[in-house]
């Protein structure tokens, strides 16, 4: 892993207390951020943020983060895009593409840089798209239009990048956990949007106890999430063989969350699963905008966890999910969530998409219901990503891959769509406009399908065939945004 | 003595190929190591002090199965990133 990337000597080190103080509960609030090209910062809490005013020290101007009252706001009809409003001509071409096999779809030309089929003429603000792959990690960014797209040199060719994740908080920092083929996992970090990076100089790493024969320790850095808006330069990490991690100063050093790692529950959460083909990890980490005390996680064999105490404590949340594979499919724990999300504007309002369908709950009920019931049945309601319209409770999105027979994981029947739910998952609609109409084998992963925030709202996923596809039009319709790149394990939004 | 550095590695040497550490067993070294060219360790070493899976270390053509084992001044430790597949 390289050092740094520029020449940049900037190493921070810094020890925080193992112990997060407990704060009382905050009121929910989003973060306003500022536009990309500013020279706005984080609010900068000095003790959380210490680390990263060293690498910026002289770029940075102390800005307030905007508190945004979160009311929920439902969206009624899907927004004309993009794509949509495009022009006869450009969608007979989407068109023409996904009706030819996926070898012949491969051979237009369009190795780096994407020109959309359509022309929408809506400015948004350009867009950055972060791509994580098993070869590296990648830019792609787009114009005011988002209708033209281009895919930057790699960063950290050749190193294993899980998920890359930038800082809703106001500031530039954005953590990647990665590793490479030979050596040990680790996170690199970036104060300035990715222009430079650094490692971590204590990357999370599992307590060695002198009375544990065979201890732990941490195979791959796979999910990265900031903290609580109130917590700057908090940070948690999840990991494969499972283990849960924090940072308090924007992911330099990172600190066993005990309450977890070491919960006197933990051999039984983890023992039900074995390794899965991925590997039994943490993922889904989720901090209620509401309070920092109260976050979820998931565990891929395990289920998913709530904590009330900022991780001091946990407990299972997999009331009515199943484990249809288990000769009880109703325990308590050791379910396969393959994505947990709960939605920004009403996190008590909470989706999962797990080994055995789409999931539902009302926190205050704290039963799953099965909503991918009403999923057709030849497609099935097994899948990897979730994605939550961030202005709408009601609305998600899914990716379904076929779960019969082997598991192929693959797109059902080599026909790969979107399902979107505008009701909480009462009725899903399919989306395939633009995307290859057959003989597409490919899977998109759990962080590898995401959205932005702008209007019209844009959604994008990576697929394991080295693609980003792109739907400017809430997945009206799609267009292929870049070709040839490695296996795509995350697709994230660089925060402005 | 000598240590001779893998490609991997050679980010936190500047590029170095080889370098010198002091220790009397591989343990020592890879410490002394460490305090040179911070974060090294880990990526080599796990938590609970065992060799990482795709990690051979050998003491000039000697296979290391310990970090207990000795090292003398004159020796090379040889830290090799095992080919493991195709």
């Amino acid at each position: 892993m390289a050092r740094k990337t520029t020449a940049s000597k900037t190493k921070t080190k810094k020890t925080v207390d193992k112990e997060p103080a407990k704060k009382k509960a905050a009121p929910a609030k989003t973060t306003k951020k500022p536009p990309l090209a500013s020279k706005a910062k984080s609010k900068a809490k000095p003790a959380a943020k210490a680390a990263a005013k060293k690498v910026v020290a002289k770029k940075v101007v102390a800005k307030k983060v905007a508190a945004k009252k979160v009311t929920p706001k439902k969206v009624t009809k899907p927004v004309k895009s993009a794509t949509t409003k495009a022009n006869g001509k450009a969608k007979s071409k989407a068109n023409t593409k996904a009706k030819a096999p996926a070898k012949t779809a491969a051979k237009k030309p369009s190795p780096a840089t994407t020109k959309a089929a359509s022309k929408s003429g809506v400015k948004v603000k350009p867009l950055t798209l972060m791509i994580a792959t098993r070869k590296g990690a990648f830019y792609l960014r787009s114009d005011a239009t988002r209708d033209s797209w281009k895919i930057s040199k790699p960063e950290f060719l050749g190193h294993i990048v899980y998920h890359m994740v930038s800082d809703p908080r106001g500031s530039k920092v954005v953590v990647m956990g990665s590793k490479t083929g030979h050596l040990g996992p680790t996170v690199m970090r970036s104060t300035d949007n990715g222009a430079t990076w650094t490692e971590a100089t204590r990357p999370p790493a599992f307590t060695k106890h002198e009375w544990e024969e065979k201890g732990r320790a941490v195979e791959n850095v796979f999910w990265i999430a900031p903290g609580h808006e109130s917590e700057p330069g908090v940070w948690y990490a999840g990991t494969s063989p499972p283990g849960l991690f924090r940072s308090e100063d924007d992911g330099d050093t990172w600190h066993s969350v005990t309450g977890f790692n070491e919960h006197h529950m933990y051999g039984q959460w983890i023992a039900s699963g074995g390794a899965t083909p991925g590997g039994q990890m943490v993922h889904s980490i989720r901090i209620d905008p509401r309070d920092p005390n109260h976050m979820y996680l998931a565990i891929s064999v395990g289920g998913v966890f709530e904590s009330h105490d900022k991780g001091h404590d946990w407990h299972p949340l997999n009331k009515g999910c199943q484990s249809e594979w288990l000769p009880d499919p109703d325990v308590e724990y050791g379910h396969d969530p393959h994505c947990f999300i709960f939605h920004p504007l009403n996190p008590d309002r909470l989706y999962q998409q797990n080994h055995c369908g789409i999931y539902k709950m009302e926190r205050s009920e704290g039963v799953w219901e099965r909503i991918g019931d009403n999923m057709p049945k030849a497609v099935g309601d097994i899948g990897f990503p979730i994605v939550a319209h961030p202005e709408d409770p009601d609305c998600v999105w899914v990716f379904p891959m076929d779960g019969t027979t082997v598991w192929p994981r693959t797109s059902p029947e080599g026909k790969p769509c979107t399902y979107i739910s505008r009701n909480g998952g009462k009725t899903w609609k399919k989306q395939s406009k633009g995307l290859p109409e057959s003989d597409a084998y490919f899977t998109v992963k759990r962080q590898a399908m995401t959205c932005d925030h702008r209007k019209p709202l844009g959604l994008y996923f990576g697929t394991s065939g080295g693609e980003v596809w792109g739907s400017a039009d809430e997945g009206e319709s799609w267009q292929c945004l870049v070709r040839y790149l490695p296996e795509i394990y995350s697709v994230t939004v660089l925060e402005d | 003595m000598n240590v001779r550095i893998p490609s991997p590695l050679r980010s936190y040497t500047s590029g170095s190929a080889q370098t010198q550490a002091e220790g009397a067993t591989v343990a020592e070294v890879l410490a002394d190591l460490d305090r040179k060219y911070p974060g090294i360790k880990f990526r080599v070493i796990d938590e609970q002090d065992r060799i990482r899976q795709h990690i051979k270390f050998f003491v000039n053509t000697e296979t290391v199965e310990s970090l207990q084992h000795p090292i003398g001044q004159s020796d090379t430790l040889h830290i090799i990133c095992a080919l493991s597949g195709g």
